[in-house]
């Protein structure tokens, strides 16, 4: 089938010999996964040419499962994005409407589900990074507790917060993947033993209680989004879960405290790029630290040099008590509040965006109204709890989608009350 | 002493290869001396992207060592963190390091100073971290047209040990290292005869000036050459009243000199924040269950004990582990002779030929039968050194095969007693009429240079005891 949505940068078919509950399945790789002798660019110009020497632990699985990698996918550079835009190659487009995004940064991987190319894929998710895209596409994403999926041979954007997951057209498929990647490897340290096992996944929701933050339906959420979520909500106490409002008042610092980490680290994670291991080479008259700028003046993209220019700022001497130092802060207030009312409540409920997927070229020129996208997504990234995006309806013809989130390693819980639901519309 | 000296304010921060099996964040073996550029390298140490850092608990272990020997405290929670620059040898262009919470704080090491008294130096701090890899510049500095990258030293574990400025002398630096040596030896961490697994960073100031750093300074000798210069360079200085500047200077080992690192524009700044890869370290309990072997001081003073020898030669010998262990393998041939022997004799033939102590601890069995042909009277100790000469001689040169009894006999060495002497005392007491007249006229040392020429005549096979008393008694006194 031919790639009308820019889904993939590098299509291949490398079909495992391995039997497995993968067999015959095709999975399609967001391409800051590495991949053994298939080139991983992150969509970005700076890493042209590198073909990475060794899989990640996720691909090393997938391999063992029987699946076949269908290719790598599209995104935002270095997962820099919430609209696959800042991709250096292209943007991805969305298989509901070309005319609109696939949604960021796994946006690549999103499309190609949606868009019938394969019936799975793995994303990473930062900050929103699976659920945005699955929910603008009318997919299913899930974004796993913080150590449950292993990070080795995830190219490092923001470390604290990232977590490779799996997406798919329904969420049977999507446990299926994650009952594949998700358990200990020695390699990452911050991984934890916690296998995924499919048999529970019938469990329905009945007697679950599901809180729903207001703060999810504040100032900025689209009132058809948030109609449509509201709606889905409802046949969650249909189907027997208790519902119940709840408040998590530390979300006003959510925003601020994420993008001050994530690119706090990322600046320090993309300093590597330097064109002397791999990647485009420098200019070799150069003394070694101009050969270094001119590299990755032309490497990265606009979005990642901005993002690399601020974690610079926020890190340097005299700023760092200010903004690194005051963003660990939020993030304990934060967590504090989720895992407050996440012992009374099993999950919670709301909107995965606030909107749904905007018109191509819509939001690129105003970085800081695409930030504010993302203000549903990167609380749970920041508290580490698992969320997964179900579509649920449309508004404005585009697929919304509605979120759940867990306790720390309760995607069981997710899963089914996302499976429950599915099967009831 | 000038008045300068005694004001000299001197802080060590020192860094030692820790001798672990693999590096500190990776499988890849640490032991990669002997083989090509680049052939010890993973995706971790490479800092491929996507490679995650996992710690080695050997290093950890051995540096907690290090630190209990050290009488540091333990940090509740070790932190590593990223310390972030530009370098071609830096392949995530940050070393993970520890910033604010190090392993361990405080503690001390024991030295004497130049008047020979014990002395408490502080330390400041303990860490771990990671070696970068190695530039090797092709062609000189001024024409050379590129450089080479090695990382097999990438991810190396290396120690971080701080003191506070409170040495006061080169020497007394250079004691300070030498003892650091000794502990890390002790604790089978480290090991010395490992190319570049030592350097060291030394500040220096007088009291009421500036602060200059010289950085990278690989060897003991190298440390106390550095400092020296720099006293005169800023006595110099501070003479022709001229200002010190704050900065930091690199140590030309060759000429012995300093000079001035090219100043940047504004500071680096490292921008360090907490490594998001790896956790935080407990390391209290753990602590606890290491069990410290006996070090150098505690040596020092059991060996004067159990075999009664002098402080200086329980010092020295205890001083070098393999040292230690050598002398106590071959105690038994008589405590004290086989403590001068080797505190005075054999390790300045050593140095003297530039031979490692490998080529004797292995063959100590030889070296106690020397002594105890000496001990046995069969040979005088002059004779011994003679024959000590020959061996390591013919071991440098390879031959493995004579042993210190032949070498006496093949060169007629064995002690004869003074009477088969009488007839070579006598003639020279014949042709040295001089001599003897000076000696009767009073002059000191006439006796003396006439018991030379004979002990010369007798190639070291004589007693100069009993030739002094022949001589007298020839002469009549």
């Amino acid at each position: 089938m031919p790639d009308i949505y820019n889904a993939f940068l590098s299509r291949i078919e490398i079909s495992s010999s391995v039997s497995g509950p993968l067999s015959g399945i095709r999975v399609a790789v967001k391409d800051n996964i590495s991949t053994k002798n298939i080139p991983t660019t992150c969509a970005s110009k700076i890493l042209l040419g590198y073909i990475p020497p060794y899989d990640a632990h996720a691909v090393e699985l997938l391999k063992a499962a029987g699946a076949t990698i269908a290719g790598k996918t599209n995104m935002d550079e270095f997962g820099m994005g919430t609209t696959t835009e800042n991709s250096a190659f292209c943007p991805a487009l969305n298989p509901r409407d070309v005319t609109r995004v696939a949604g960021g940064s796994s946006g690549g991987s999103a499309a190609a589900v949606a868009g019938g190319l394969v019936p799975m894929a793995l994303g990473s998710d930062t900050g929103g990074s699976i659920r945005c895209p699955a929910s603008y596409c009318g997919i299913v994403g899930l974004k796993p507790s913080y150590g449950r999926v292993s990070r080795y041979g995830l190219i490092a954007y923001a470390n604290s917060f990232e977590q490779i997951g799996p997406m798919a057209a329904n969420v049977a498929d999507t446990a299926k993947l994650f009952s594949v990647i998700a358990g200990h490897d020695s390699r990452d340290s911050t991984s934890v033993s916690k296998p995924y096992d499919l048999t529970g996944l019938y469990a329905g929701i009945k007697g679950k209680i599901v809180g729903v933050p207001k703060e999810y339906f504040g100032e900025g959420v689209d009132k058809h989004v948030a109609a449509a979520v509201t709606a889905a909500i409802d046949r969650l106490e249909d189907l027997g879960a208790a519902i119940r409002e709840v408040s998590l008042p530390s979300l006003q610092y959510a925003l601020a405290a994420y993008y001050v980490t994530c690119t706090c680290e990322a600046s320090s994670n993309l300093d590597r790029f330097d064109g002397v291991r791999y990647g485009p080479e420098p200019e070799m008259n150069l003394p070694w630290h101009d050969a270094y700028t001119s590299v990755r003046k032309m490497g990265f993209g606009p979005e990642v040099r901005r993002r690399i220019l601020l974690g610079t700022f926020s890190l340097s001497a005299g700023h760092y008590g200010k903004y690194y130092v005051k963003a660990q802060h939020a993030k304990q207030l934060i967590r504090r509040d989720f895992f407050r009312v996440l012992t009374d409540c099993d999950l919670l409920a709301g909107p995965t965006m606030p909107n749904v997927a905007p018109k191509l070229g819509e939001l690129i020129a105003d970085p800081l109204q695409m930030y504010q996208t993302d203000i549903l997504t990167v609380p749970v990234n920041i508290a580490g709890i698992p969320a997964i995006s179900v579509p649920c309806g449309t508004a404005h013809g585009m697929p919304v989608g509605l979120q759940l989130m867990g306790r720390m390693f309760g995607e069981d819980d997710l899963l089914n009350a996302a499976l429950a639901y599915e099967e009831a519309i | 002493m000038a008045d300068e000296e005694t004001n000299v304010i001197i802080g060590l921060e020192v860094h030692c290869q820790l001798d672990t099996k693999s590096k500190l964040f990776c499988g890849c073996s640490a032991n990669f001396r002997a083989d090509a550029p680049n052939t010890h390298v993973c995706p971790v140490c490479l800092g491929l992207p996507g490679a995650l850092p996992v710690l080695n608990k050997n290093a950890i272990e051995f540096a907690l060592r290090v630190a209990k020997a050290l009488n540091c405290t333990f940090t509740k929670e070790g932190e590593f963190c990223r310390k972030n620059y530009f370098y071609p040898d830096l392949v995530k262009a940050y070393q993970i390091t520890m910033g604010d919470s190090p392993l361990a704080t405080g503690g001390y090491i024991e030295i004497e100073d130049d008047a020979g008294n014990p002395k408490i130096v502080s330390l400041t701090r303990i860490h771990v971290e990671e070696d970068p890899g190695r530039l090797v510049h092709m062609g000189s500095k001024e024409r050379g047209h590129y450089t080479l990258v090695d990382y097999n030293r990438s991810g190396i574990p290396l120690i971080e040990m701080v003191t506070e400025p409170e040495l006061s002398s080169p020497k007394e630096a250079r004691r300070l290292l030498s003892k650091l040596r000794a502990t890390l030896e002790y604790l089978d961490v480290f090991d010395p005869e490992k190319d570049g697994s030592i350097r060291v960073d030394a500040n220096i100031s007088f009291r009421g000036h500036e602060r200059v750093e010289i950085k990278n300074i690989s060897s003991y000798k190298g440390v106390e050459k550095a400092l020296t210069f720099e006293i005169t360079r800023q006595k110099n200085l501070i003479r022709r009243g001229g200002t010190i500047a704050r900065e930091t200077r690199h140590f030309q080992e060759r000429k012995g000199t300093t000079s001035s690192a090219r100043s940047k524009e504004t500071a680096t700044d490292y921008r360090y924040f907490p490594e998001p890869d790896l956790p935080v370290i407990r390391v209290a309990d753990w602590v606890e269950t290491i069990a410290l072997p006996e070090l150098p001081d505690a040596r020092r003073d059991r060996f004067m004990q159990q075999y009664s020898i002098a402080v200086g030669h329980a010092r020295t010998i205890t001083g070098d582990l393999r040292l230690a262990e050598f002398y106590e393998g071959i105690v038994d041939v008589g405590a004290t002779v086989a403590a001068s022997w080797v505190a005075d004799i054999l390790i300045g033939e050593l140095n003297y030929r530039g031979m490692a102590l490998e080529t004797v601890t292995t063959r100590a069995q030889e070296f106690k039968n020397l002594i105890s042909l000496v001990r046995s009277k069969t040979i005088t100790d002059k004779a011994g050194v003679e024959v000590l000469r020959v061996w390591l001689d013919n071991l440098y040169a390879g031959d493995r095969t004579e042993t210190p009894a032949q070498i006496v006999a093949r060169l007629g060495l064995s002690r004869e007693d003074g009477s088969s002497f009488r007839v070579i005392v006598e003639q020279t007491l014949a042709s040295n009429h001089q001599a003897i007249a000076d000696h009767k006229a009073g002059k000191k040392g006439a006796l003396n240079f006439i018991v030379g020429q004979v002990l010369k005549e007798t190639k070291g096979k004589s007693e100069p005891r009993e030739i002094h008393a022949m001589v007298a008694e020839l002469i009549g006194e």
